[in-house]
């Protein structure tokens, strides 16, 4: 899948790039991140929790760094690991942009999935990945520049997709749980 | 027809006596089984379409809770067994045979597929092997996958297997190229396409499973499991992959629900969960999930053909050439190198006399699940390149669609006819068939009903299809000259009881086919037993003595006429038996309907009778005769038989949406000798479903990394009731001339013909050539691209 886009976010360049590597504020924004570690410059790791209906699931990966060009932007690429739901890898060019005292953050993610994850959910996971990212802004700009009174309403915290998943089918509500944590890590990719 | 006197004969619409079971939940289903102590199987799968293992670690997996072990192909291997196997030799066309990879029994150093099995866990319940295989650490070092058959033949790609350069499989050609090439030096015209039969994914219903089961005092292996044909097997499982000998080994395929071709081959899952059995000495049981069977049951279909016909002005075909691309997936099966050769090849002349042909195949390994024979089985595929071609080259010519097929005909007097690719067809009368299929979809009167369609905003268009087919998989020495590595004979083995009812013992399989009502009837109209009182027993090789199993439309022509040659052993020891009981000479004794006479007297003797006396021999000829009444017999035909027929389809185009709606399809088939009218028309109703299913709606599709892109059945689209008009169906009832019950085999058919039939009428009614499946988004933007084209 491809994901690119923009966001407007109400605060000085130097600030968010420092909030990008600051893993307080990136646990705080990320939809169910419970961990997340710097390594080293350019590596870090995160596990985060999704809870879809009945089912949670824990979902850990690697995140590396390159082409770093403070405050500009970096590449960023990385590989989860699912278990029998299969995996999940990627990368994505983030670029920040000044805009008088605001930044655009503007995101290009490609990312690959494979085994269960893309047998059974290949076709929902564009709109999950919008979902997931328009959740973690949301997030990222009220810990970086405090609540934004333009910011979208909340969406239902379940995505549509998991309404067909009902209580007779809970490997796939399990597999939509993974797959929204894989983008909860896609999300990272974007954005740190 | 029946000499009976019973109404449950041949030709009768006996009611199928399977359905009771099957209707009321009572079928017994390999997963429906269970033995004592039985514990789960659950195999990992593989996530990537291509890497290579830098290794395993099931050592936490080893100690989740409830597990009992896990294994992986190092275990297999080290106790000498290996994995799937090739059944058929195809020799290329530079003498050498075709490129077949050993499998292993699990992946060991790669992986070529998304669905591949890396290692089984077994565990006391299957939600506790399910969440141990979660552990298993496969340390997968993924590499770029060959998904396209031209990616995998380009100079430089990657290959698959070590021994298999170019991912070539074979390079195999069939007729006379250089008389073809002189055929095309006189054409008139050329007609030329370039078509996609596209990849199909079984689904029969019941998903493979299988219960290995060892018993240790006897040393005997069991396997239950979901097979067309136990006895293959049992012997490729023994002679192959190590898990015999063939006397220590039963295989037991019990009710099965539906298997078209993908419940012939012996697959790892299958070997594996055996094997497992006997190395922890207790049951286990696996059964396939259906997103596993999507990955890991054989495909179909999938060619690429350039084909080109030519003709003289006249419309007389000269000349036929065709270029294959046919995709063999990860590595071979037992049918995946004959089906897209021979049974695609010999079929290239169709119903023609088209006096030149020439076809070449490549069969190319990709990243990509095994693609063996489906329902059809390389007919269909040849079916498709030679009814599109000439559906177009009567539309480039300007002649009807009908006109050109019946100038074209093998006249029905020129039988047996030699084709020029290899088959000799023995019987057809295909003018006689066209003649009918157009009364009965009343083809004068289209043009009207297109002009009504139109007036609705509706596009309407007419296909046809005339397709010839062999079948019938036998004779053995043609199979084995071919390259076949098994007999293609059928045994059956009748043994009347003291009582007068009779146990009926077949080698073929049934899976939904009807076999236990159809044999029955052969039964009753030849030793007059009512079917009632006739039980068919398939499917367990402790019990039948031997078979090869249902596949190829083969049960009729092949294990019916073994049925028919045992009944006549039974009539004959009946008629000396009853030459005793009647005191009369042997020649004198009459036999007719279940009754022996003495010919020009009024003294008789039943068949239960005869069967009471050779049980109870109390007044017996025991000097030269033997007791009981049990015959067996083996039969094995000298030919193929060759099933004919004239197909239409009138469909019904919504050019705002694209869709599709089927408004008619008719079917004229010369199926031999019908000996269920309602039994034939169900497998014809079946064929059309699955063939419209090709050309409208299913489609496997891979990513470009070998993703399973359609690996559900919210993605993968399956035809349903309400997609389909009443079909309409007649059989000509020509009898084959070289079996005893004249049947031509009536399975694959209607599979056969319909699919091009249904896209002949889709492209008539749009005008844009497409390729199956005919979806709505698919027909939607031809229109809207003929539409720009025009303006």
């Amino acid at each position: 899948m491809n994901l690119s886009g923009e966001h407007r976010i109400e605060a000085p360049r130097d600030q968010v790039w420092a909030a990008l590597n600051d893993p307080d504020i990136l646990k705080q924004a990320i939809p169910g991140c419970e961990q997340i570690e710097k390594t080293s410059d350019t590596e870090l790791t995160a596990t985060v929790k999704a809870k879809v209906g009945p089912v949670s699931a824990k979902f850990s990966g690697v995140v590396r760094l390159s082409d770093l060009d403070p405050p500009h932007g970096y590449t960023i690429s990385g590989e989860g690991k699912g278990g029998a739901a299969g995996f999940a890898k990627g990368g994505a060019k983030v670029r920040l942009e000044e805009d008088g005292a605001a930044t655009i953050l503007h995101y290009e993610v490609n990312a690959q999935v494979g085994g269960k994850l893309a047998q059974i959910g290949s076709r929902l996971i564009d709109g999950t990945a919008r979902k997931l990212s328009g959740e973690f802004f949301d997030n990222f700009a009220a810990a970086v520049a405090g609540p934004q009174p333009t910011a979208e309403p909340e969406q239902p915290p379940v995505p549509a997709v998991t309404k067909k998943a009902g209580p007779g089918l809970p490997q796939a509500v399990w597999v939509t749980a993974v797959i929204i944590i894989v983008l909860a890590l896609l999300a990272i990719f974007a954005l740190k | 027809m029946p000499d009976s006197g019973t109404n449950t004969g041949i030709g009768a619409s006996v009611r199928r006596k399977e359905d009771f079971r099957f209707l009321t939940g009572k079928g017994k289903y390999t997963d429906d089984l269970n033995r004592p102590g039985q514990a789960h199987a659950y195999f990992l799968l593989s996530p990537h379409a291509r890497a290579k293992i830098n290794g395993i670690d099931t050592n936490a997996a080893k100690q989740a809770p409830g597990v009992v072990d896990v294994f992986t192909a190092a275990d297999l291997a080290a106790d000498g067994v290996s994995g799937p196997i090739c059944g058929w030799v195809v020799t290329q066309k530079n003498g050498e045979p075709h490129k077949s990879p050993a499998v292993s029994a699990l992946a060991s150093d790669r992986v070529n597929y998304v669905g591949e099995q890396v290692a089984i866990v077994v565990a006391e319940t299957l939600a506790q092997a399910k969440d141990a295989a979660e552990l298993i650490e496969v340390n997968y070092q993924p590499q770029p996958a060959l998904i396209k058959m031209k990616d995998a033949l380009a100079n430089g790609a990657a290959q698959l297997h070590d021994d298999v350069p170019g991912n070539l499989c074979f390079d195999w050609e069939i007729g006379d190229k250089a008389a073809t090439d002189a055929a095309f030096k006189k054409a008139h015209h050329v007609t030329k396409i370039d078509i996609h039969n596209n990849r199909l994914i079984p689904n029969a219903i019941e998903p493979r499973a299988a219960i290995g089961d060892y018993d240790s005092g006897m040393d005997m292996m069991t396997l239950y499991t979901t097979s067309q044909n136990p006895h293959v097997a049992r012997l490729v499982l023994a002679a192959f992959m190590g898990l015999g000998p063939e006397n220590k080994l039963r295989v037991v395929a019990p009710d099965v629900g539906g298997g078209f071709g993908s419940k012939i081959y012996v697959y790892r899952d299958e070997i594996v969960t055996l094997w497992a059995a006997k190395k922890l000495g207790r049951p286990v049981k696996w059964t396939a999930e259906r997103s596993a069977s999507f990955l890991t049951d054989a495909h179909g279909r999938d060619h690429d053909t350039h084909a080109e016909l030519a003709v003289d002005k006249d419309g007389t075909f000269l000349g036929l050439r065709v270029s294959t691309l046919a995709n063999v997936g990860a590595h071979n099966q037992i049918f995946s190198t004959a089906t897209p050769s021979y049974l695609y090849g010999c079929l290239l002349a169709g119903q023609y006399r088209t006096p030149a042909v020439y076809g070449e195949v490549k069969t190319v390994f990709t990243n990509t699940a095994p693609v063996d024979a489906y329902r059809g089985a390389g007919r269909p595929e040849a079916t498709f390149v030679v009814e599109r071609l000439v559906e177009k080259t009567a539309k480039e010519m300007g002649i009807d669609r009908a006109e050109l097929r019946r100038r074209n005909f093998i006249p029905p007097d020129q039988f047996p006819y030699q084709s020029p690719c290899l088959v000799q067809y023995d019987s057809g009368d295909f003018p006689h068939l066209l003649d009918r299929a157009m009364e009965v979809i009343d083809y004068a009167g289209f043009s009207a009903r297109k002009q009504a369609s139109a007036e609705r905003g509706k596009l309407r268009g007419i296909g046809l299809s005339c397709w010839i087919e062999a079948c019938g998989l036998a004779p053995s020495a043609v199979v084995g000259f071919l390259g076949g590595g098994v007999g293609q004979w059928e045994s059956a083995n009748i043994k009347f009881n003291p009582t007068g009812s009779v146990t009926l013992y077949t080698g073929s399989h049934s899976h939904g086919q009807g076999h236990e009502t159809v044999f029955a009837q052969i039964i009753s109209e030849h030793l007059g037993v009512p079917v009632e009182s006739v039980e068919v027993v398939h499917g367990d090789t402790a019990v039948v003595p031997f078979g090869m199993g249902t596949y190829g439309s083969r049960s009729g022509p092949v294990g019916g006429g073994a049925v028919y040659k045992a009944a006549q052993k039974i009539v004959e020891k009946g008629r000396k038996i009853a030459a005793h009981l009647l005191e009369a000479s042997v020649e004198d004794i009459e036999y007719a309907g279940g009754t022996y006479s003495v010919a020009g007297t009024d003294r008789t003797k039943t068949m239960a009778e005869i069967a009471f006396a050779a049980y109870v021999p109390h007044n017996y000829p025991l000097d030269v005769l033997e007791p009981g009444l049990d015959e067996t017999a083996f039969f094995d035909p000298m030919n193929f038989t060759f099933p004919s027929g004239a197909y239409f389809a009138e469909v019904e185009v919504d050019p705002d949406t694209g869709v599709v709606t089927v408004l008619d399809m008719v079917g004229i088939d010369d199926v031999g000798t019908v000996m269920n009218p309602m039994i034939v028309a169900g497998q014809l109703h079946g064929g059309f479903a699955q063939g419209i299913g090709q050309a409208l709606y299913e489609q496997c599709v891979y990513d470009e990394n070998g993703q399973l892109l359609t690996g559900s059945l919210m993605d993968y689209c399956m035809p349903r009731a309400d997609h389909f008009p009443s079909f309409r169906t007649e059989e000509t009832n020509q009898p084959c001339p070289h079996n005893p019950l004249g049947v031509k085999g009536c399975g694959e058919a209607g599979a056969i013909g319909s699919p091009v039939a249904m896209l002949n009428a889709v492209i008539d009614a749009i005008g844009v050539n497409i390729d199956m499946p005919a979806t709505p988004e698919k027909v939607w933007r031809a229109l809207q691209s003929q539409a720009q084209a025009a303006e």
